[in-house]
């Protein structure tokens, strides 16, 4: 308790700031995080509603609501804004929130920097966003932006799309840099590494996936803008270029960012878990080693996104294997929660219910993974539904509902309010059910035949695509009820306990609730 | 005029609310949930290949859940208030890296093999060149100079509701490939635009169509028939609306076919010494214009603000034949017009002139017409 009457002291000079300078010129790490959370909401809820507009032109064959261009531009804005607004900036919200707490230390180790990668995403996304107004419309190519369709045949709002993607990777890589420099120098002593809480262990090996693939993403992006302005002719088939190395080069990024979206969840995962099964987590190292695994193992599985571009045998017979390999870190991860959950004492509050969608549900993503890294039959699912149907499985009730689960664990510390544990549980049943009927059916659509990125389609896939839009049209409002429950615990509520949950382990259930403004001003004791 | 919209809604109306109301009925296709089984014995096989990979997962899926629903169930605080101590096991956590090594390497397997199959690739009976375009098929048999492009022949008022959709909606063209039953049919797959896919779900092939590249795919067919596949890479608007369409005959129908492509190349020819007429060439260009040009330029002629330049009203298309016919040519650098030179002479002046006709632009213009000579001419070299 003493550090907490101490921070009472400290808040006399060092408090928040009154009114918009506080979130504008802020160094804390707590108000970062704050405006990390909120704004991948606002982003989450922008990218949604492309997906109701996307759902909805698909309820039925025909062209009804929107034209095949607009079509085309609402699946690549869905999908940059999800994965780049959406579920990238929440964990980074997540990391400052979470990160000092945990490992003892005051604040981030860069704390301008940290005021500067927050405030240049609005504009990126501005940017991105404000292309939809322009002549030409919106960036239209898919969130792949495979060239040359995004470079001869772009719109001429691709150059701020290039822009926009400089700006995010700038943030994200100076939001990697801080975490890597915070978890390395600030750790409270006491704390070694294999010590450290596993998000922080996520976030670590998350950051350092960052530092090494975003520059990549940068490289690919300046080649484009190169050949469509400066008249090169990298991606260029006609100009002695390569169309395919335009894949090579983005899914080098893309894959290590796929587990970028996935390694922070699995930390928040374990710690909900171990929580709410009054359980130490079980196989602690070999969580770690997984990661690690999983996290080196990404650099050589990239061309697995491009089996059908025309590789030699010897390389697709190479990625088939490396990718299957993934599966066994993969599924000693979910074969240790288990273990974990396995004779604990177990509740089931709102973020344990998540975490448990979460391992069930990823799970079943895993597996339909496995099933697409088989070449002969990737053959088959490549660029269906049953390619949607999986990474929606692995991003949706994978990487969004692990942020929900920690939304709701976290909430009370960040509050100092309960959440309604009744409204938070009816929110997980209709984001359960609706998760579900959006993308399950999509496997059948996909395994029957059509393709993704279509605005139209035979009859045969009507019925499933009309019960795949319904789900998501329940999936999609049912998020409204999260941010009334967010508001709702922010405004008000139960006072919440500094311990919250009895299971709970960690540095952060040590402080008070709310988390005073700044935290571990002297590092704590840890033994 | 008021009359005529308020039909056309009307029957819109109609039809929307008669789909609503019979689609999910009329066409039952619930039991459209897996891969359909393949007809060749590739597909065959990566379909036995499918499936045995799905029940694994399943077994995996059942094992694991069930021990957590069982953990779930049994070890509530109630039922179980004072939890194990236990956190690690060394000899389990072993177990369970090797054993599903071992289960992935059980996969791994039998799939490489198949895939060492299909990579077995020398030339075929038949070789056929196929070109994805922005946004149609084009097919070249390379053995018999045959040649033509494959288009979407759904009608666009099926698409936009206004009429019931057919049978074959989306999935029918106005000209199929054709190829012989128990022959080698190879596939040399290329792209002239953007990066496009070729994929024939019965034939388990799915090749990307890519500029610059040639990728290859073989396929034996014994059972004759009509086989149906999709684009399968965004390849820009239309994207959705290329399918492709393979009959497979027996060799004598297959014969037969190929003479009567050859013979319509030489009527084609013909036609090129012909005297043409303006309405001769607006109305034959009408039909090559909606196959070709309406996707980008429309069919008002006014394009799409930004992005397709509109031709109603273009100076050059009103006033300037020569760089008219080089447009067609050439194509446009660096923006999304292709040359379209791949087109007959004939064709190509039916819609150079149907373009120079339509929209007030002979009024306003010099209203000159194109004749396939004028093609042929441009294309005479240049000394």
């Amino acid at each position: 308790m003493s550090a907490v009457i101490e921070n009472h002291h400290d808040d006399h000079h060092h408090g928040p700031a009154k009114g918009i300078t506080r979130w504008l010129y802020t160094t804390n790490h707590k108000d970062i995080g704050t405006l990390y959370l909120w704004f991948s909401f606002a982003m989450f809820l922008i990218g949604g509603a492309m997906a109701m507009v996307i759902r909805a032109e698909l309820f039925q064959p025909g062209m009804q609501i929107v034209e095949p261009e607009f079509y085309n531009q609402m699946i690549t804005l869905h999908g940059l804004i999800m994965i780049f607004g959406g579920v990238m900036p929440a964990f980074v919200g997540l990391a400052n929130w979470l990160v000092p707490m945990m490992i003892g230390a005051p604040d981030m180790a860069l704390p301008r920097m940290n005021n500067l990668s927050f405030w240049i995403l609005p504009f990126a996304f501005f940017i991105l966003l404000s292309s939809l107004f322009m002549e030409g419309g919106a960036p239209n190519f898919g969130w792949t932006f495979y060239a040359p369709l995004s470079t001869t045949y772009a719109p001429p709002s691709v150059t701020f799309f290039i822009f926009s993607v400089h700006i995010m990777g700038a943030s994200s890589i100076m939001g990697a840099i801080n975490v890597v420099v915070t978890i390395m120098n600030m750790r409270a002593p006491g704390v070694s590494l294999m010590k450290m809480p596993l998000f922080v262990w996520s976030w670590l090996i998350t950051a350092y996936l960052l530092i090494a693939v975003m520059p990549v993403l940068a490289g690919a992006v300046t080649m484009m803008l190169m050949d469509i302005h400066f008249g090169t002719s990298f991606f260029n088939a006609a100009g002695g270029g390569d169309p395919v190395l335009f894949q090579h080069i983005f899914w080098f990024f893309g894959h290590p960012e796929v587990y970028i979206m996935i390694l922070p969840a699995f930390g928040i995962v374990s710690h909900i878990i171990e929580t709410f099964s009054r359980k130490q987590l079980f196989g602690y190292s070999s969580m770690v080693w997984a990661m690690l695994s999983i996290a080196i193992l990404s650099f050589v599985v990239w061309a697995h996104h491009m089996f059908t571009v025309g590789l030699p045998l010897a390389a697709e017979i190479f990625f088939m294997w490396a990718t299957m390999l993934i599966a066994v870190p993969t599924g000693v991860k979910v074969f240790n929660w288990v273990a974990t959950m396995f004779r604990g004492s177990l509740t089931f509050e709102t973020p344990m219910l998540f975490a448990i969608a979460f391992v069930v549900l990823f799970t079943i993503g895993g597996l339909s993974g496995l099933m697409l890294a088989i070449v002969p039959a990737d053959f088959q699912y490549h660029d269906t539904y049953f390619v949607v149907a999986h990474f929606h499985y692995v991003l949706v009730p994978g990487a969004i509902f692990s942020i929900m689960a920690a939304v709701y664990y976290w909430i009370p510390k960040w509050s100092g309010n309960m959440y309604d544990e009744r409204l938070g549980k009816l929110h997980f049943w209709l984001s359960f059910i609706g998760v579900n009927v959006t993308f399950f059916p999509q496997h059948f659509i996909g395994l029957a035949g059509m393709p993704r990125r279509y605005p139209d389609y035979a009859l045969v896939f009507a019925d499933w695509n009309m019960v795949s839009s319904v789900g998501a049209f329940l999936f999609g409002f049912s998020q409204l009820l999260f941010l009334f429950i967010v508001i709702k615990t922010v405004m008000g509520g139960k006072k919440a306990t500094d311990q919250v949950w009895d299971g709970a382990k960690g540095l952060e259930w040590t402080v008070a609730s709310p988390a005073p403004y700044h935290t571990f001003s002297t590092p704590p004791k840890v033994d | 005029m008021f009359f005529r919209l308020f039909s056309i809604l009307q029957k819109k109306a109609f039809f929307a609310l008669l789909f609503l109301l019979n689609t999910p009925l009329l066409n039952a296709d619930w039991f459209a949930l897996n891969m359909t089984r393949g007809i060749t014995d590739i597909s065959n096989e990566v379909f036995e290949l499918h499936m045995l990979i799905f029940w694994i997962c399943v077994a995996i899926g059942v094992l694991v859940f069930s021990v957590m629903f069982y953990s779930m169930w049994a070890h509530t605080k109630k039922k179980n208030p004072v939890p194990a101590k236990f956190h690690e096991n060394h000899k389990l956590e072993i177990a369970w890296t090797i054993i599903p090594f071992l289960i992935l390497i059980a996969m791994a397997v039998p799939a490489s093999k198949t895939l060492v199959k299909i990579y077995d690739d020398e030339a075929g009976d038949i070789n056929i060149q196929v070109t994805g375009y922005q946004w149609k098929w084009q097919y070249r048999y390379l053995e018999d100079d045959v040649s033509f492009f494959s288009n979407l022949s759904t009608d666009l008022d099926e698409i936009y509701n206004l009429v019931p959709k057919g049978e074959n909606y989306l999935q029918e063209v106005d000209e199929m490939v054709v190829i012989p039953a128990g022959k080698k049919v190879r596939f040399l797959i290329t792209a002239n635009d953007v990066i496009h896919s070729w994929w024939m779900p019965a034939f388990a092939i799915k090749q990307d169509a890519i500029p610059g590249f040639v990728n290859t795919a073989w396929t034996i067919v014994d059972e004759p028939g009509i086989y149906r596949g999709k684009c399968t890479e965004l390849c820009g608007k239309n994207h959705g609306f290329m399918p492709i369409v393979v009959k497979v005959v027996e060799q004598d129908e297959y014969d037969e076919w190929v003479y009567g492509k050859k013979q319509e190349a030489i009527k084609l020819a013909e036609l090129t010494t012909k005297e043409w007429t303006a309405e001769e060439l607006v109305s034959r260009g009408e039909s090559i214009y909606e196959v070709n040009c309406v996707a980008c330029h429309q069919t008002s002629g006014e394009g799409i603000t930004g992005i397709f330049p509109a031709l109603a009203g273009s100076d050059i298309v009103m006033n300037n034949k020569d760089r008219n016919i080089e447009i067609l040519m050439e194509g446009v650098q660096g923006a999304a017009m292709n040359s379209f030179s791949y087109l007959s002479e004939v064709e190509l002046a039916a819609v150079i002139t149907y373009t120079r006709q339509s929209w007030g632009n002979a009024e306003k213009g010099d209203g000159e017409i194109v004749v396939p000579k004028d093609i042929v001419d441009y294309k005479e070299p240049k000394i």
